[in-house]
């Protein structure tokens, strides 16, 4: 069986297309991948990460569009002679062999001598912590552990592309961040890209080179975790981003960059525009963490709720119009306190057309 | 490379040809069994030609009359509903005891259970007849009745136990907090929820028993034959009466049992008919 | 669980004690289920084998003695396994790769309700239709000599393979259900997850599937060959009864109400059970060493 090597430059992604029935799961998505580079798929759930994990895998076929690798097309290709190595969302580790045996498992289908076998396991599950537990099943583990050999499973046939579908998902809240960075620390130390499926932004954001946002079967934005986190390109990816406040607004003038101000509610909100804008309908998109209650702010509000979240109170306040603002406060506020919100206008997007 | 996958796909696509010609084959022989029977329930006359000279319905009321089948029915009905009612008045509460509790014995007991479904009917059919015939219930209703009881009972148990196993104990435990004692548990909150499950293993008891020929063949007698047992009768003796009034008498059973079949259908899966079902096989969210 | 919400007399009861055990209230509601399968089928099963060793004349074992130096009994048992096992061994090997394809069927409902009317019409009407079917005159001879396979009809009833045919109507679809609720059980993300790691179909079924399957298939073959060994109504009525198929039922049967020696008919009832028995258990054992847990890719 000839697997593709791990020396590659590219894996190319061109208008991949994926129907069922008449229902449209991928519309086309084109997007290269560098050797060594951390991809994250972005997107609610529905928005067909999933989909273009397993069209990649070859677990689905495509209905159009080609996959290659560097200047081999690889679309046609089954998944066992791709030789990608996948993590499943629930696992799926086998149940009926030791977890030596699991992680050995590709290797003995390329028909490895025993020996090899034993000393690449031996070397996987040191990798990922876990000697000494090589011959447990996997229903005797924690699920932390099975995460593990999940994972141990998939690098030891040392694939070009490791790919994790949620991996993190059926783990808890301690362990979660625990097998994140064990994540990012395996991915270097191998040097083979890796893409990654989620729906949680900051594990996209502190784990990727670059994120993929996706949304209804189409790439929305692509870029690093700092331009995703302070540059959305559409309102849609700055509300998946954690921008909570969306307000409508109106612009007088035509703007392109530097600095304008839109009118909100009676009130003008200076902000950063996003792209060329037209006049007329715009929409305001601001992040909880950048609303705060300043005096030269623009939107009044009677503060409704408050939380206290440690580092600082977190609130919800109605303006006379009747919107709601999430807003971030250093010192305590109280329920029913009229105050002015406001932001610094570089963290205010303004995108055109009404949200 | 290219070649490989396309010689692969080949042969894969025969395989799966193969499959489903095994399968297409094997339904138009059940459909020929079973439409064979048809057929010749209505035929005047059938020999030597793909379909009947003509039709006619009168083997059924020749049948209705020379089997006695309206007695027959009776007796069917009477003892099918004695073993559905039975086995489920004892079995619920059994299945409910071995799924909620764990004590000395119950593996022992639970072997108990299963013993009557692997011991071949006429194991036990014989000596069971014997002692029945001994105590003076050989040959009658009643005799039948338990007889059928003996794979039944359990059946129910071992359909009901998932069913129950499903149900968070969580939910009893509220309610005996709020003051259920024992009966009350039973009537206003487990028998509501195990309406369906209860249902499901009862529909199949019932078309069982009512295809159930071997127990009932051994302990029946000549005023407590069921349907199955008058049919074997009919078959065995067919040189006697006409094929064809043979033929429409297992139609009438043919009619009976699929009427339960489908009803039964509609609460439970195909699968469970043949046996213990486990609760949900391999969901994952 | 009950008895702790009671308030606690001083001493302790013998109530208490049981309880400790695990036997309350509830766990009583199961005696009488099993009252009624000691007294239906326990009962009579000892009667029968005490009875098996009380023969009309002869000393203890005079049955048993019979029944092994009588050609024409004890070969009962090499026809009846020379039915029941090659029928039981044909229908796992065919529900395997149906199972597996309609597995992946979205809707398996049609499929599945047809193959279940032949196991609730019984043995009976299945025999009954197959003399029809299989018959001279029957559909399958005229379809036979239509495509010219044949140039006379065929004899397929009245002699070993209408036995056969029968086993496999009425059997087949139990096995395929069965075995089709054990392939239905297996998390499909386990194929996938071989498939990525570079096993090929026939290495998947082999590495994956078989393994967590065979236990189930065990079982499988356990309640197939009961019902297969058993076979009673159509050795009878499509079988040569008096030659090929004459299975062990049908001596036990005419011992019991031709000759009636219900001593004798006892006797080949428990040879019957044990032989039956003994093949359970050893493919039981056998499946000892296979596994056995959940067929489910592990979650925390």
């Amino acid at each position: 069986m000839a697997t593709l090597s791990k020396d590659f430059r590219e894996l190319r992604l061109d208008h991949v297309q994926r129907d069922f029935g008449n229902f449209n799961a991928l519309k086309g998505i084109t997007l290269n991948i560098a050797r060594g580079e951390f991809v994250a798929l972005l997107g609610p759930s529905g928005c067909g990460k999933s989909t273009a994990l397993n069209c990649i895998a070859g677990l689905l076929p495509l209905t159009g569009g080609t996959i290659s690798l560097d200047d081999t097309r690889i679309d046609t290709l089954s998944p066992e002679q791709r030789g990608f190595g996948m993590v499943f969302q629930n696992y799926a580790l086998f149940p009926h062999m030791t977890v030596a045996k699991n992680v050995g498992f590709g290797l003995a289908m390329r028909g490895e001598p025993k020996a090899k076998i034993a000393a690449k396991v031996a070397e996987a599950l040191r990798l990922v912590r876990l000697d000494g537990q090589a011959e447990k099943l996997p229903g005797q583990l924690s699920g932390g552990q099975q995460q593990r050999v999940a994972i141990a499973r998939a690098i030891t046939i040392e694939p070009p592309l490791v790919m994790m579908d949620e991996p993190l998902s059926n783990l808890d809240a301690k362990l979660r961040l625990e097998m994140r960075a064990e994540i990012r620390r395996i991915h270097s130390l191998l040097g083979s890209a890796t893409i990654y499926v989620t729906h949680d932004q900051d594990e996209a954001l502190s784990l990727a080179d670059r994120i993929v946002v996706m949304r209804l079967g189409e790439v929305r934005q692509v870029g690093t975790p700092e331009e995703l986190y302070a540059r959305p390109q559409t309102p849609d990816v700055a509300e998946f981003m954690g921008y909570r406040n969306m307000l409508p607004g109106r612009l007088a003038a035509p703007a392109a960059g530097g600095r304008v101000a839109a009118e909100v509610g009676g009130a003008s909100c200076a902000g950063t525009p996003v792209g060329a804008l037209v006049p007329g309908a715009v929409t305001l998109a601001i992040r909880p963490d950048d609303l705060s209650p300043r005096d030269d702010g623009p939107f009044a509000a009677k503060v409704e709720q408050v939380e206290y979240r440690g580092r600082a109170f977190f609130g919800i306040a109605t303006t006379e119009g009747g919107a709601e603002l999430h807003f971030r406060s250093a010192d305590r506020v109280t329920p029913g306190t009229a105050l002015r919100l406001g932001a610094d206008p570089d963290r205010v997007l303004i995108y055109g057309g009404a949200s | 490379m290219k070649t490989t996958t396309n010689e692969r796909s080949v042969l894969d696509k025969i395989w799966i040809y193969a499959v489903w010609t095994f399968v297409a084959f094997f339904v138009l022989n059940l459909v020929g069994v079973v439409g064979a029977v048809a057929v010749n329930s209505f035929a005047t006359r059938w020999l030597g030609t793909w379909m009947p000279n003509g039709y006619t319905f009168h083997w059924y009321l020749d049948a209705w009359r020379e089997f006695q089948l309206g007695k027959i029915l009776k007796v069917t009905f009477e003892v099918v509903g004695a073993v559905v009612l039975i086995s489920g008045l004892l079995g619920v509460p059994a299945a409910y005891a071995l799924s909620r509790r764990e004590f000395p014995g119950k593996r022992a007991v639970m072997l108990l259970f299963l013993l009557p479904l692997l011991v071949p009917p006429m194991t036990i059919g014989i000596p069971l007849a014997t002692v029945l015939y001994r105590f003076g219930v050989g040959g009658t209703i009643w005799g039948v009745i338990l007889a059928n009881l003996v794979p039944s009972l359990p059946f129910v148990i071992l359909i009901t136990m998932p069913f129950i196993d499903q149900i968070d104990q969580r939910v009893e435990q509220a309610a005996k907090v709020f003051g259920a004692n024992t009966l009350k548990l039973f009537t206003h909150v487990l028998v509501p929820l195990l309406t369906p499950g209860i249902l499901a293993a009862l529909l199949l008891v019932l078309v069982r028993t009512i295809a159930m020929f071997e127990l009932t063949f051994l302990t029946s007698g000549p005023t407590s034959q069921t349907l199955v047992v008058a049919l074997y009768y009919a078959v065995d003796a067919a040189g006697v009466r006409a094929g064809q009034s043979v033929d429409a008498m297992a139609m009438i059973y043919m009619i009976t049992t699929l009427v339960w079949l489908l009803i039964a259908l509609r609460f439970v899966n195909p699968t469970q008919i043949v046996g213990r079902q486990p609760a949900s096989a391999g969901s994952d969210a | 669980m009950t008895d702790a919400a009671l308030p606690r007399p001083a001493v302790v009861s013998l109530r208490q004690r049981l309880a400790r055990r695990g036997i309350d209230a509830t766990t009583l509601l199961v005696l009488p289920a099993v009252l009624t399968i000691l007294a239906l089928f326990v009962y009579p099963f000892i009667e029968g084998l005490v009875l098996s060793f009380l023969p009309r004349k002869g000393g203890t074992w005079a049955n048993y003695a019979k029944f092994f130096s009588d050609p024409f009994l004890w070969q009962t048992i090499p026809t009846t396994l020379a039915i029941s096992v090659p029928a039981t061994f044909a229908n796992i090997l065919l529900s395997i790769p149906v199972a597996l394809r309609v597995r992946k069927m979205r809707r398996q409902r049609f499929l599945t309700t047809i193959l279940v009317i032949p196991i609730t019409l019984g043995t009976v009407l299945v025999a009954e239709g197959l003399l029809n079917y299989l018959g001279p005159q029957g559909w399958l001879n005229r379809m036979l000599l239509g495509i010219g396979l044949v140039d006379h009809p065929v004899r397929l009833v009245h002699n070993y393979w209408g036995v056969f045919w029968s086993l496999v109507i009425a059997g087949f679809p139990f096995t395929f259900l069965l075995t089709l609720s054990y392939v239905s059980g297996i998390d499909p993300n386990l194929e996938k997850a071989a498939a990525t790691l570079g096993a090929g179909p026939r290495a998947r079924f082999r590495t994956i599937l078989l393994p967590l399957m065979a236990s189930g298939l065990t079982i499988t073959f356990c309640l197939s060959f009961v019902q297969a060994f058993a076979v009673f109504p159509s050795a009878v009525l499509v079988g040569a009864p008096a030659g090929s198929t004459r299975v062990i039922s049908i001596a036990a049967f005419q011992a019991a109400y031709e000759t009636y020696d219900d001593s004798m008919a006892s006797a080949i009832a428990m040879i019957m059970a044990a032989i039956q028995l003994a093949i359970v258990v050893l493919v039981l054992m056998g499946r000892g060493f296979l596994y056995r847990g959940p067929a489910a890719g592990g979650k925390g």
